[in-house]
């Protein structure tokens, strides 16, 4: 009992490190909050990524800094491994991950059913997009009707 | 002076015999599963050149976000052909890997489509080849997600959400090219007789492509013919053009047999690890 208590603390400590790994395109958002981390095991002592877009060029740069976090906390002997299957999709955002992205100026992307994209300035409906790839392959770029302000539009993916 | 890697008797054999390393009557439990690498290398070539052609639209694309666009395709594209050519070379088992199978091939070696390899043009032309290929890829994807091959089918999985977009960003821009102006449908219609008779190819059921469909690993490509010609059909239509006359087909880019335009696109892309083997930053 107390090992297996012991196992999940070390779990949860493992996790709150992985908290603070920003991701290096959308720094307000952990790679946590994106679902970028499938799993991490302590007592397995692994760790296992998945990439958001097939060319994203931050993937390598996530698995960098995810290494060195590990390290620094002294889990160096934790490995860190990929996996393509099951894809990550948006789903996997947790609710964490959308309220930052909206506070950062990011319209998290649009649940199923939900056919307006809500500007992240003054949340008004009357939205459109400008153009379907933005800035980095998860993002399109779209401007509000009302308040005329250009925003990324997390895509739904 | 940097010098090339020597010609390998191999090499010869295979451009004499105008086929790939794959022979399907090599068991596989012999040695590498070269039938899979070679299938493997289809993939990855027909992302890889493409990537590459899109690339060189950056910086000089007609609007900024049109460059966003080609830029992000550009980068899927080579996402998808690191994954592909990266496990082509795990399964030769010879120490490749992704970039060394990138650099240090020649023409001959190359398993990509010709429609891929053709020119840019102006933007009509580049985007009538988007439109022809990624109709095609998005297919062909939606089969692989059911492949026999584990690690074929999670590319596909995670790849054929990317390949939506670029079919639905190319096919609106044939529907705008073609019915827009004067010039721009004159444009339009340019480009897809240029690139109208590299069609064939992407269905052609070589004995390779028989023994990937046979084994599960690959879809039999006839099947999806007539869905693409209905798909390509229906936006020619919208775009008020019309279907160019069937051609000759032209063949061979899937055994190493290319149009002079890839050699010309390889000097470029190849020219600095050839050069600076090893080069990092």
């Amino acid at each position: 009992m107390v090992a297996a208590a012991m196992r999940e603390t070390e779990t949860s400590r493992l996790w709150s490190v992985l908290e603070t790994v920003p991701d290096p395109e959308i720094p307000a958002v952990s790679v946590v909050d994106l679902g970028i981390v499938r799993e991490a095991d302590a007592a397995g002592r692994r760790v296992v990524l998945t990439p958001t877009y097939t060319g994203c060029p931050a993937t390598l740069v996530i698995e960098t800094m995810v290494r060195a976090a590990l390290d620094k906390a002294g889990y160096e002997d934790v490995t860190v491994e990929t996996t393509l299957a099951p894809p990550w999709s948006t789903d996997w955002i947790t609710e964490e991950g959308r309220r930052k992205l909206l506070a950062y100026g990011i319209a998290p992307p649009t649940p199923a059913g939900q056919r307006s994209v809500y500007c992240p300035q003054c949340g008004s409906g009357e939205t459109e997009e400008i153009s379907r790839f933005g800035s980095t392959p998860c993002k399109a770029l779209w401007r509000c009707g009302d308040c005329a302000e250009p925003f990324d539009l997390f895509k739904c993916h | 002076m940097p010098s090339l890697p020597p010609i390998r008797p191999e090499d010869e054999r295979r451009a004499r015999e105008g086929r790939g390393a794959g022979t399907f009557d090599a068991p596989a439990a012999e040695g590498p599963d070269l039938s899979l690498f070679e299938y493997a290398l289809r993939l990855g070539d027909d992302s890889l050149i493409l990537g590459q052609r899109l690339g060189e639209w950056t910086g000089h694309a007609p609007s900024v976000e049109v460059d966003l666009s080609l830029a992000n395709i550009a980068l899927d594209l080579v996402g998808q052909a690191t994954h592909f050519l990266n496990y082509a070379g795990k399964v030769e088992g010879r120490g490749r890997d992704g970039d060394a199978l990138a650099f240090h091939r020649d023409v001959l070696d190359f398993r990509n489509c010709m429609l891929v390899e053709q020119p840019n043009g102006d933007f009509a032309q580049t985007m009538a080849r988007q439109f022809l290929f990624s109709t095609w890829q998005r297919m062909l994807f939606q089969h692989l997600t059911g492949s026999a091959d584990a690690f074929i089918a999670s590319v596909a999985a995670k790849a054929v959400k990317e390949v939506s977009y670029h079919q639905e960003l190319s096919a609106e821009w044939v529907i705008r090219l073609g019915d827009g102006t004067e010039e721009s449908r004159r444009r339009m219609q340019n480009g897809l007789e240029w690139m109208w008779r590299f069609i064939p190819e992407l269905f052609e059921m070589d004995d390779l492509a028989s023994e990937a469909a046979s084994r599960g690993v690959g879809p039999d490509l006839t099947l999806l013919r007539a869905d693409y010609d209905r798909t390509v059909a229906a936006v020619l239509t919208e775009a008020t053009l019309e279907a160019p006359k069937d051609q000759r087909p032209i063949l061979g880019g899937r055994r190493g047999h290319h149009s002079e335009h890839l050699g010309h696109l390889l000097c470029t892309m190849q020219f600095l690890p050839r050069t600076y083997p090893d080069a990092t930053w």
